[in-house]
């Protein structure tokens, strides 16, 4: 059998009560925080807390499955992931390796960035268009393609909700918007220019979690402390939306129209 | 005022004008006597002592090239030579004749307009005649004919006077064959050379005389008196009436176009930029007061003044003092910190030289041998330079003494700018660096300079043969997956068009990381017999392999091909056999699934995914080691042919032919690089001496299928890695 488990976005207190139970029968625990990270944990603590051996994978060894697959072939496996855990595409992936081994799989969900992002900040729900990773720019790799996506789904009044890249390090807000500038250089869509509307969350789920909305050209220079950082690109607002943003995320009144 | 400073004043006075100059160069088969031709021309025009010369050998000024007879380096010299009642300034550039020194020749030719081809007359044109004419013609270099060594047809092979003038007119028919062929359309036949015009003269440098028929007709010596001459053994007195550098020099100036006449025709040849520009129109017309367009052509370190460059002032003038750019390089400038010509092993300190001449200057710190110099920044360099032969040879040295750790790596660094046919590998971490070059005794010198010149004592590794990776046929579609399985890409691969193979090794295609023309691009290799459609879609080109997009309408790839490349140049630098360069492959990337999000798709996922891919495909299509060929010339007396036959043979070596000839017989054999390790010893020894041969890098061939797997585990061991390759499924299941 194999689990996986979702932690939330914070730390431990934020684990569901079935997790903590599947947590407790498990015979193996694995954990990757490559996709996402605990921001008010270390994986250290978390096992101390938890009371039971954490054995950390890196990207390759869960891409590669076969560590935790052998485990689930002869136990309970358990693998904790941070956020709703089927968010990373990867884990799909392992779900079905698992699957096709006739290893038995469930999940134990719990809340995750998608949500938390666009409730912070008073945004609904069903008014997201395609969610966006938002990679760093590497030798020989700068794709554009996250801006084709923002540039349709806001030609159609969406919201877009843009996760921000982990590795090597976590990408910052103002860095995030930096490289969307270099896509407007280059793609000329006029889709971000210096009065663009913009929200930023910052640190959802902790207590010193902090929530923005306000013009690209003003975002630029504000510091939003410490990871992670996630951005959401309105298009049409609601009214109620719009509201939400001046009250909730200190957004320029004149957006009220 | 002595005679050679006397003639420095002279050239200087020269130098300013252009239809007055010369540059040319002497080519030849190895030991036809180019060197001594040379250094006789030198003496001859009062540059050396004339007792000196064919003795001493200036243009051999490395120590090491007089102690192995062979000319390593090529060195310019500039002479005075009165022709016509007019004063006239020739730039000679020596150039190696032994074949694992070809990146020199090659580089040479650039700044030559002209070349005095050397051919020995007992000899005759032998394979490096061809090789080196041909690179000759190649630039648009014209060719003049010295017969050499023509006392030993009398006085060795005892010819009469009309077998000596049938030998004369074979070697003139031949090289006249060779010019036909290798010559573009409007060359062919206003660059034959012929005896009544004087293109060809006839001689012995050694012994310091020449003659051709226009000096024959203006001095009245007919062929019997030279023949008589040489029977009688008055070779000083013929010196005396027919001295060498008088009749070549002539020959030199009449035949062989001035810098303004050859820069016409040839700077289309060799610069790609715009002609229209003011740079390009001043190279055409050789225009002293354009932007300066020089190409480096040769790296000399001076002990006390660091690495000089020497080269060809196509246009401009060059001052003491002013600053220039490399192409390339950006917008960094260099100051000429000295400017001279050269005359011999000396350089003479100028404040100014003018287009056409032939530069050596201090200060251009970054210049390698092939670097375009300008006073315009990132300006069109120069055509690369083409080689014809690439290393295949290398050894793993280190430094004998910890201390000399950083030091030889400034030196291999040093050696490598100087010359660029050597490949050096640097590893940091290890100090095993690896040293790749033309051959045996290429890498043999560079060692010796490193140990003798830079003094730093070091360890080399036996030298090893650099081998090839190939496909027998066609493999694939192979599925390559991405780590996180969310990218999938297909490959096919297959042996690309030996014309097309052909026509990338010999730089006719340039490699290429993007496709800038690609409708020339695609004319090109249809006419070279490739699939139109394939031709269409190439995407880059690296060794003599081919990356084509065989893919209709892929989301998201046009944003994923940089990396697409990027596996595809990795794959071809290791192949999957023994991670040695892959030779003449096609890869096609026939189709591609990617996915959405452009974070699931970066380099991590998509290079190890293609790879694979390739990898894959390759096994499929029958991996096939291939290791380089020499050929190899011998030139034997009758009797010592078995001796040489059984050298040959236990080499895994193939007599390819046999030449008869008076008493003795030119065998042409090939056999493997990685069996000649210390032919020149054992062919010695089998032969008592008696033996004149050469050798010529011809290629890559098939290692012999029962050997092959041997061979693939040793070079899997001794680079570190599982002796046995990975199949097909490994990569499948990656």
């Amino acid at each position: 059998m194999l689990t996986f488990v979702g932690l939330g976005l914070y730390d431990v207190n934020d684990l569901t009560l079935r997790g903590k139970k599947v947590i407790e029968d498990a015979d193996t625990i694995f954990a990757e925080f490559y996709t996402s990270h605990l921001i008010g944990m270390e994986p250290q603590e978390l096992e101390k807390t938890l009371g039971k051996k954490i054995i950390v994978l890196s990207r390759e060894e869960v891409e590669q499955g076969d560590i935790i697959l052998e485990s689930a072939e002869k136990g309970n496996a358990v693998l904790l992931v941070a956020g709703d855990p089927m968010i990373a595409t990867t884990h799909i992936a392992l779900r079905i390796m698992a699957e096709e081994r006739g290893i038995a799989t469930r999940i134990v969900h719990n809340a995750s960035i998608v949500t938390a992002a666009p409730g912070l900040l008073g945004l609904q729900q069903y008014k997201f268009g395609r969610t966006v990773s938002l990679p760093f720019p590497q030798e020989n790799y700068f794709p554009t393609s996250p801006y084709d996506a923002i540039q349709e789904n806001f030609s159609r009044g969406l919201h877009t909700l843009i996760l921000l890249d982990l590795n090597p390090k976590p990408m910052g807000a103002k860095q995030a918007m930096e490289i969307l500038l270099r896509m407007e250089e280059k793609k000329k869509g006029g889709i971000f220019k210096e009065n663009t509307l913009l929200g930023v969350v910052a640190r959802a789920g902790a207590p010193d979690c902090l929530v923005r909305a306000g013009y690209l050209k003003d975002l630029l220079h504000e510091d939003f402390g410490p990871p992670l950082h996630t951005l959401i690109l309105p298009g049409k607002l609601h009214f109620a939306e719009a509201e939400a943003l001046v009250k909730l995320a200190g957004a320029p009144r004149e957006i009220l129209g | 005022m002595g005679r050679k400073e006397d003639n420095i004043r002279k050239a200087l006075a020269i130098m300013r004008n252009v239809e007055l100059i010369r540059n040319i160069g002497t080519v030849a088969h190895i030991d036809h006597g180019k060197t001594t031709l040379s250094d006789n021309l030198i003496a001859g025009a009062g540059m050396m002592s004339e007792e000196l010369a064919g003795k001493q050998l200036v243009l051999d000024f490395d120590e090491q090239e007089q102690a192995r007879g062979i000319t390593i380096n090529t060195a310019a010299a500039s002479m005075v030579h009165e022709y016509e009642g007019k004063e006239y300034l020739i730039n000679l550039l020596d150039t190696p004749g032994h074949v694992d020194f070809g990146g020199d020749v090659t580089r040479a030719m650039r700044a030559v307009d002209g070349v005095i081809l050397v051919v020995c007359a007992v000899e005759g044109v032998m394979p490096q005649t061809e090789t080196v004419l041909r690179q000759a013609l190649k630039e648009r270099v014209k060719p003049v004919l010295f017969i050499n060594k023509v006392d030993r047809l009398i006085n060795e092979l005892q010819l009469d006077s009309t077998q000596m003038q049938e030998r004369f007119a074979k070697i003139i028919t031949e090289v006249n064959k060779l010019i036909r062929r290798y010559a573009e359309k409007e060359f062919k036949d206003k660059w034959m050379v012929r005896v009544e015009d004087g293109s060809v003269a006839f001689g012995s440098a050694y012994h310091n005389w020449a003659i051709s028929v226009p000096y024959m007709k203006k001095t009245g010596i007919t062929f019997k008196d030279i023949y008589q001459h040489l029977k009688e053994g008055k070779q000083k007195e013929l010196a005396k009436k027919a001295p060498l550098h008088r009749i070549v020099l002539d020959m030199v100036i009449q035949h062989l176009p001035n810098p303004a006449e050859a820069q016409k025709y040839r700077i289309p040849k060799i610069w790609r930029g715009d002609l229209q520009s003011p740079l390009g129109e001043a190279m055409i017309n050789c225009d002293p007061k354009g932007p300066v367009g020089m190409m480096v052509t040769k790296i000399v370190m001076d002990p006390h003044a660091g690495e000089v460059s020497v080269g060809r002032l196509f246009s401009g003038t060059l001052r003491k003092g002013q600053e220039l750019y490399i192409a390339g390089l950006g917008n960094r400038k260099y100051r000429i910190q000295q400017l001279s010509m050269m005359v011999g092993p000396d350089r003479i300190p100028v404040d100014e030289l003018t287009a056409g001449n032939i530069p050596a200057i201090i200060g251009l710190r970054d210049a390698i041998a092939g670097s375009t110099v300008s006073s315009i920044p990132d300006v069109e360099p120069f055509e690369p330079m083409r080689h014809y032969s690439e290393p295949v040879v290398t050894v793993a040295i280190e430094a004998k003494h910890t201390k000399d750790l950083p030091r030889l790596i400034d030196v291999l660094r040093t050696i490598s700018k100087a010359d660029p046919s050597l490949k050096v590998e640097i590893n940091q971490e290890t100090g095993e660096h690896l040293l790749s070059g033309m051959g045996e005794l290429h890498l043999e010198v560079t060692i010796y300079r490193i140990t003798h010149e830079y003094k730093v004592e070091v360890i080399t590794s036996p030298p090893i043969v650099v081998y090839r990776e190939t496909v027998d046929h066609k493999g694939g579609p192979f599925e390559g997956k991405s780590p996180n399985r969310h990218n999938k890409f297909y490959i096919e691969v297959e042996p690309l068009e030996e014309s097309v193979v052909q026509a990338i090794v010999e730089g006719e295609i340039p490699e290429m990381d993007r496709i800038k023309n690609r409708k020339d691009l695609t004319k090109q290799l249809t006419d070279l017999g490739m699939d139109r459609e394939e031709a269409k879609r190439v995407e880059a080109i690296r060794g003599p392999n081919i990356l084509l997009d065989m893919t209709w309408g892929v989301q998201y790839l046009n944003e994923t091909m940089e990396l697409v490349k990027q596996a595809f140049f990795e794959a071809m630098e290791k192949g999957p056999l023994a991670n040695e360069k892959v030779y003449g492959l096609k890869v096609k990337l026939v189709d591609a699934k990617l996915h959405e999000d452009s974070i699931h798709r970066g380099p991590a996922q998509v290079i190890p995914a293609v790879r694979n891919a390739i990898y894959g495909a390759m096994c499929q299509g029958n991996r096939v080691l291939l290791e380089p060929i020499q050929k190899i010339y011998i030139n034997v007396p009758m009797e010592l042919v078995g001796a040489v036959t059984r050298e040959i043979q236990q080499r895994r070596g193939v007599i390819v032919d046999m030449e008869q000839e008076e008493y003795q017989t030119i065998i042409h054999a090939k056999a493997p690089v990685a069996e000649m390790f210390g032919f020149a010893s054992a062919i010695r020894s089998a032969t008592g001496g008696r033996v004149l041969w050469s050798t010529e890098n011809a290629g890559y061939e098939r290692v012999p299928r029962d050997l092959q797997p041997q061979i693939v585990r040793q070079i899997r061991e001794r680079k570190g890695l599982k002796p046995e390759p990975y199949d097909e499924k490994y990569y499948a299941e990656m």
